[in-house]
């Protein structure tokens, strides 16, 4: 592709994605291009979105529209074979050190060794997903943060910091493994089809999983609306319902008025009392974004049960209906501030759903009865700890209904810790992974 | 043209205490290669009126700043005719006729730059910052559009004047409105966001040179581990270096709870901001 074209693409594909441009920053742009040269690609990077951008918001669309159309580098690095153990520990060093660059050429070693699947050697497709998978590099904090300390010594106030910057060390070569991913796939399929499907999706077909703070501040501006049609939605299927179902008992014995021909059908009232609703809902941080939106949305609709509670946990749970209700007015980090302010977690931070579904079913179970519908929200990812299915199926015997909503890809379930298909055994569980997936379920499975 | 390079961008704005990330100096070698001006969005206190200070600086260029506010209107950003002068001009020549009045009394002489005018006559060379521009209200926009389209302003009874010499021109804005997107389309578009911590670990040395090295890295961290938090308000470079400059003067060489605890209010200007950071740096330990 000569650069001409290369930018023609580039520009193509940001107005797919709603960016205005004109002719004249497309000129402009060339100019830039011109006056910058390639030698260094961050310039030109920088160039090309101070010529053709007008508002920080699209910054997010451009940065990985511009990695496919002008790729660190072409094919994968010339690396012998993959080894684990050996890539990690070169990992666990840049880390330590915060080497950007370091960081950035170990992401796509990684991504060509354990990223491809299919037919090797040359793969018929990237995942970031296995590459992660594989390459844990969230196991690496405790020893990065030790090899850190053992360095600089632990002593010192911001010792404290340590374990968080190592953590958005690790989120940062997350992305990193992303975006080398869609590169390698990019460079396979047609670039262009791939900027298009791969690059930012319209707001309702935002993976909860991958969705970041810009994308998760739109997503929650969509919940009203979303809980208007959700109602209107919920309020048809209860007429039909209350229309529909005939109560044959009482027909039959209005019909011996009639010398038992039943003329008048009568239909079964409608059940007197709305249902209820139970949220379990993890908020650990890999998972938030997706509970966040799924109880500010079932918060926008309470007056459609009952009654509505809501239970937090990472690997405790707490009770958070109240948090819920004055949380919606300002909903940004809603689960950070229900990690604050509820007892969600023992001195580790990570999830364990046996624990924290023990212990609903032990102090809550109050919260269970016929009349009750349960959700429960979360990957299914126990850290390899005990399940507690028997908590489950205790659960699931006491309450009318129980839902499980996953925002993991079907494809993901059951691989590495994740206990998706034994939970799947007692409780109906659904893929989650956007809001278009959410409302359809939301629509179909509320009871009304 | 201005700069060489990229590079000299860097080099010649550090020589007067500005350090530009890549994302700044090619932006800025790109203002002075296009010759359009330049559009900088950020929160505040990243240093955005400063770099227009810093360029006028390297360039030896006057600096004419517009500060924009609510009610700012062409005759406090463009030019005004001195009024008072007009009438004591017609008052002192009462033996001439009316018209004879009325040329002189509308010539350059009685006329009152304001700073778009300003930077647009004269052969010098000189920078526009216009500041804020936010601030201003939406008919402003439509002024700017049209100067710094044409680089030329009518009045009417003197006539149009023209640039012969371009200022290098600054806007800047916090975004507290969204700007029209004519007026974008006219520049180059530059987010400042919070430097890397490198960068900022630099900036605190050189603002705040007494202050030790890792004392200067210490103070870093907690700012970055505090614009992580859910907070009302993160502090800015601006409060990094404040807080620098309070470590300096409390003749404190390393942090601790107590030297965190009393300073914390340097960072943050919100009470509730304050508990929840005290709470999350592990403050009341102590
Ligand atoms: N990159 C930088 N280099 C040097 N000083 C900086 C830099 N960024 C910010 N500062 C300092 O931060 C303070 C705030 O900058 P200012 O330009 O007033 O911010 P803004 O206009 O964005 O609100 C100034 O004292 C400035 O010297
Ligand atoms: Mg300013």
């Amino acid at each position: 592709m000569s650069t001409a074209e290369r930018l023609t693409s580039l520009v193509g594909a940001l107005r797919a994605h709603g960016v205005r441009i004109g002719t004249g920053e497309t000129v402009d742009a060339a100019q830039a291009v011109e006056a910058l040269g390639f030698a260094d690609r961050e310039l030109l990077r920088e160039g090309l979105a101070a010529t053709l951008l007008h508002s920080t918001a699209q910054r997010p669309v451009f940065d990985p529209v511009f990695d496919l159309y002008f790729p660190r580098g072409v094919g994968g690095p010339d690396t012998g074979p993959p080894d684990r153990d050996d890539l990690r520990e070169r990992l666990a060093g840049a880390l330590a050190a915060n080497d950007e660059s370091l960081l950035a050429r170990l992401a796509a070693e990684a991504v060509d060794g354990f990223g491809g699947y299919g037919n090797s050697p040359s793969s018929d497709g990237w995942s970031s997903y296995q590459t992660l998978d594989r390459l844990r590099p969230q196991t690496l904090l405790a020893r990065v943060r030790d090899d850190v300390r053992g360095r600089q010594g632990m002593s010192g106030f911001t010792d404290r910091l340590l374990e968080d910057e190592i953590r958005r060390r690790i989120e940062a070569f997350r992305a990193l493994v992303a975006t080398e991913a869609r590169r390698r796939v990019a460079e396979r399929r047609d670039r262009d089809r791939i900027a298009r499907r791969a690059v930012a999706p319209t707001t309702d077909r935002v993976d909860f999983l991958f969705a970041g703070k810009d994308r998760l501040a739109e997503l929650r501006r969509t919940v009203q609306p979303l809980a208007r049609k959700l109602a209107t939605r919920l309020a048809a299927r209860r007429r039909r319902a209350a229309r529909g179902s005939i109560d044959l008992r009482r027909t039959l014995r209005g019909s011996l008025s009639t010398g038992g021909v039943p003329m008048k059908p009568v239909l079964r009232r409608r059940r007197p009392a709305r249902p209820e609703l139970v949220l379990l809902c993890d908020v650990s941080g890999s998972v938030s974004g997706f509970s966040d939106f799924t109880m500010l949305l079932v918060q926008a609709l309470h007056d459609q049960f009952s009654k509505v509670r809501v239970f937090a946990f990472v690997n405790r749970i707490d009770e958070v209906t109240r948090l819920l209700r004055h949380g919606a007015a300002d909903a940004e980090g809603l689960s950070a501030r229900i990690r604050a302010e509820a007892t969600l977690t023992g001195w580790h931070g990570s999830s364990d759903y046996g624990v924290a579904l023990g212990e609903f079913a032990s102090l809550y179970g109050d919260a269970l009865s016929p009349r009750t519908t349960v959700f429960v929200l979360g990957d299914a990812r126990t850290n390899m700890s005990d399940p507690n299915l028997p908590a489950v199926r205790e659960i699931t015997e006491r309450a009318r209904r129980v839902y499980w909503l996953n925002p993991e890809a079907r494809a993901q379930w059951g691989t590495g810790d994740s206990a998706a298909y034994e939970y799947a055994e007692s409780v109906e569980m659904h893929e989650c992974r956007n809001v278009r997936q959410l409302s359809a379920l939301v629509g179909r499975l509320l009871p009304i | 043209m201005l700069f060489t390079s990229v590079d000299d961008v860097s080099a010649r704005l550090a020589e007067t205490g500005y350090l530009a990330s890549p994302a700044v100096a090619t932006t800025v070698f790109l203002a002075d290669r296009l010759g359009k001006p330049l559009l900088v969005e950020g929160p505040a206190g990243v240093g955005k009126t400063e770099l227009a200070k810093a360029v006028a600086e390297v360039a030896d260029a006057r600096l004419v700043r517009l500060q924009c506010y609510e009610g700012v209107d062409e005759s406090r950003a463009l030019y005004e005719w001195n009024h008072a002068k007009q009438l004591l001009r017609i008052s002192a020549g009462r033996d001439e006729t009316w018209d004879e009045a009325r040329t002189d009394i509308f010539s350059e002489e009685f006329l009152l730059s304001r700073p778009l005018l300003t930077a647009i006559r004269g052969d010098e060379p000189k920078v526009l910052l216009i500041d804020e521009t936010d601030k201003a209200d939406v008919e402003v926009e439509g002024l700017l559009l049209e100067v710094l389209s044409d680089f030329q302003v009518t009045v009417p009874e003197l006539g149009t004047i023209t640039a012969s010499r371009r200022p290098f021109v600054v806007l800047t804005s916090n975004a507290s409105r969204e700007l029209s997107e004519a007026l974008r389309r006219r520049c180059l578009f530059l987010h400042i966001g919070f430097p890397e911590e490198e960068l900022e670990r630099r900036i605190v040395r050189l603002k705040v040179p007494g202050l030790d090295e890792t004392l200067a890295k210490s103070v870093v961290r907690v700012v970055g581990a505090l614009r992580a938090m859910d907070l009302r308000k993160v502090p800015s470079v601006a409060e990094t270096i404040d807080w620098a400059r309070t470590l300096l003067a409390l003749g404190a060489d390393h942090l601790d709870e107590t030297v965190v605890r009393d300073s914390l209010g340097v960072l943050l200007k919100h009470q509730d901001d304050i508990l929840k950071a005290g709470a999350k740096l592990d403050l009341d330990a102590v």
